[in-house]
């Protein structure tokens, strides 16, 4: 008797085989993109970019840490977080009055559909549009960051309520307490928890989103940021970067800390 | 005789305290943010809004300035395609490098000093590559490589690579390690450890991450285009600088589109997966 084969590994590709006709869909995606993008690899990989990039880096050094100019980036690093924090705010007030609609009734679906449509654009081109109507300036950015986020915060908040639980409603309610007191009085305080914590989330996001709004014109460091490239003042853009990367860390790290002292 | 129900909220006087001390401790934000909405409806601005939102409609769909827009649409989606593509050539080598599991000093006790040092340093790389913004990369490259979409790509490649490269090791750690552990205690490579132990265990939690984190990437290269990345932002700054309202409308409507179906495909991927 003839040894029995061992058992062979499935084919590479076959007909039936979903994955493999997914793997081979990105496959062509990934080298289209390639192929169509005229990517200029000799323009980055030659010498002379490796010097200029090199001589620009070589620019950041040193910083410009002289008094009055560290003191602008303070004030436009407060600015960022001003324009953060009151963005997240109206973000929230205006995300629950448009929750109460997209929960229940009539006007779910075209709330809902407005809310999609606040998301689905980022702030950056919110600001953007903004500019024509709200001109050069923090307004601006805080306007974009809180349309953005009030249809981020809205949808969530919405969710919120519908996950609700109904009893202590219906016990007002039958009770005869008209509808603003139920919502104040039931709705609201059991669905506070989860709209507090979505605010503060967002608003570690919209920080991060605030220090960059500024390079299309809107406020805070990004306006800062673009203006000194503009000017090929690199000793200044070091200062800003620096500035940047201190204030998302800083609150990278205070979020952990908190995250992990409530979870605790 | 009953007495009349008095029907008063009994915290009303913290809440009113509460309320009227937020709104104290909002002022310095008012003033910092130079936060005067009515300057939007003075007449100097109000003019130029409002002829810029009519030409909003009809949005322009001329067949030029449609093919301009799906030619541009599809810029964004390979651009976004292309940085992650790269991403992965940073993450991939930077998420083994830094993954604990497949350390094979830490069998027998404590890792030793190198080791765990390199795990480290690659750790405080991939976050540093993260936490600077793709918009500031792209600025930067816009700089030495000029407009186009390299820089875009190149500041996908770079900010995602640290991303999925940091959420990679997390999530290759974040399994059951025996597997991991007894392939490697029995003397296989550290490479044969993770395509047989770790890889099976989490391919389907990576992958998912992955399309996620592309679908992330679609949106930022509209955003990259506004420095000049190319794609639909490039176009979208363009026309609103030009105040054509007609374009930005077609080209929103078309944003928004492209991100509703990359959701929903990243939403379809990630069911298949699971």
């Amino acid at each position: 008797m003839s040894p029995q084969p061992q058992q062979l590994p499935p084919a590479l590709f076959n007909a039936r085989c979903k994955a493999c006709w997914l793997t081979a869909g990105l496959a062509v995606l990934v080298v289209a993109s390639f192929w169509s993008l005229d990517l200029q690899w000799a323009r980055f990989l030659s010498p002379e970019a490796a010097a200029s990039m090199g001589r620009f880096v070589g620019e950041f050094f040193p910083p410009d840490l002289s008094t009055p100019f560290v003191r602008k980036v303070a004030e436009a690093t407060l600015e960022t977080l001003a324009m953060s924090a009151l963005g997240t705010l109206i973000a929230a007030a205006v995300g629950l009055l448009l929750a109460l609609p997209a929960s229940a009734g009539l006007a779910r679906l075209p709330t809902r559909l407005l809310l999609n449509a606040l998301r689905a654009v980022p702030e950056l081109v919110w600001a953007s549009l903004l500019l024509i109507s709200a001109g050069l300036g923090p307004l601006a950015g805080t306007l974009a960051l809180a349309l953005h986020t009030s249809g981020v915060l809205g949808r969530l908040f919405a969710e919120a309520l519908e996950n609700a639980p109904t009893g202590p409603a219906e016990a007002l309610r039958t009770q005869g307490v008209g509808p603003l007191r139920v919502f104040l009085y039931a709705t609201l305080p059991q669905v506070l928890p989860q709209v507090i914590s979505y605010t503060l989330y967002r608003w570690e996001n919209n920080i991060r989103a605030a220090a960059i709004l500024g390079v299309v014109g809107a406020g805070g460091l990004g306006q800062l940021l673009a203006f000194h490239m503009g000017l090929f003042q690199m000793d200044k853009t070091a200062t800003v970067l620096a500035a940047m990367l201190l204030m998302v860390a800083g609150v990278d790290a205070l979020s952990y800390t908190v995250r992990r002292a409530l979870t605790r | 005789m009953s007495k009349p129900v008095v029907q008063r909220d009994p915290a009303w006087l913290g809440r009113v305290f509460w309320f009227s001390a937020g709104l104290v401790l909002l002022w310095p934000l008012v003033v910092a943010t130079e936060f005067q909405p009515w300057v939007m409806f003075s007449a100097a601005s109000l003019k130029p809004t409002l002829r810029f939102l009519a030409a909003f409609v009809p949005p322009a769909t001329d067949p030029d300035f449609l093919r301009l827009v799906a030619v541009e649409t599809w810029r964004t989606v390979a651009i976004a395609t292309a940085g992650i593509s790269l991403a992965l050539l940073i993450a991939v080598p930077a998420a083994l490098l830094s993954a604990r599991v497949l350390s094979v000093s830490s069998l027998s006790g404590r890792m030793a000093f190198v080791p765990a040092a390199v795990r480290q340093v690659v750790r405080w790389l991939l976050i540093l590559l993260r936490s600077i913004p793709e918009l500031v990369w792209a600025l930067i490259f816009v700089r030495v490589v000029g407009l186009g979409p390299t820089a875009g790509v190149l500041a996908i490649a770079l900010t995602y690579g640290g991303m999925l490269g940091k959420v990679y090791g997390d999530i290759l750690e974040s399994g059951e390690p025996a597997i991991t552990r007894n392939l490697l205690a029995n003397g296989s490579g550290r490479l044969q450890a993770f395509a047989y132990g770790l890889l099976p265990q989490n391919a389907a939690e990576l992958t998912s991450y992955t399309v996620y984190r592309w679908e992330c990437a679609i949106r930022s290269s509209v955003v990259l285009g506004f420095v000049g990345a190319g794609g639909l932002g490039q176009q979208l700054d363009n026309s609103t600088k030009m105040f054509a309202g007609g374009e930005v409308a077609t080209m929103l409507l078309v944003f928004v589109a492209l991100v509703a179906l990359a959701d929903r495909i990243s939403a379809w991927l990630r069911k298949a997966l699971a």
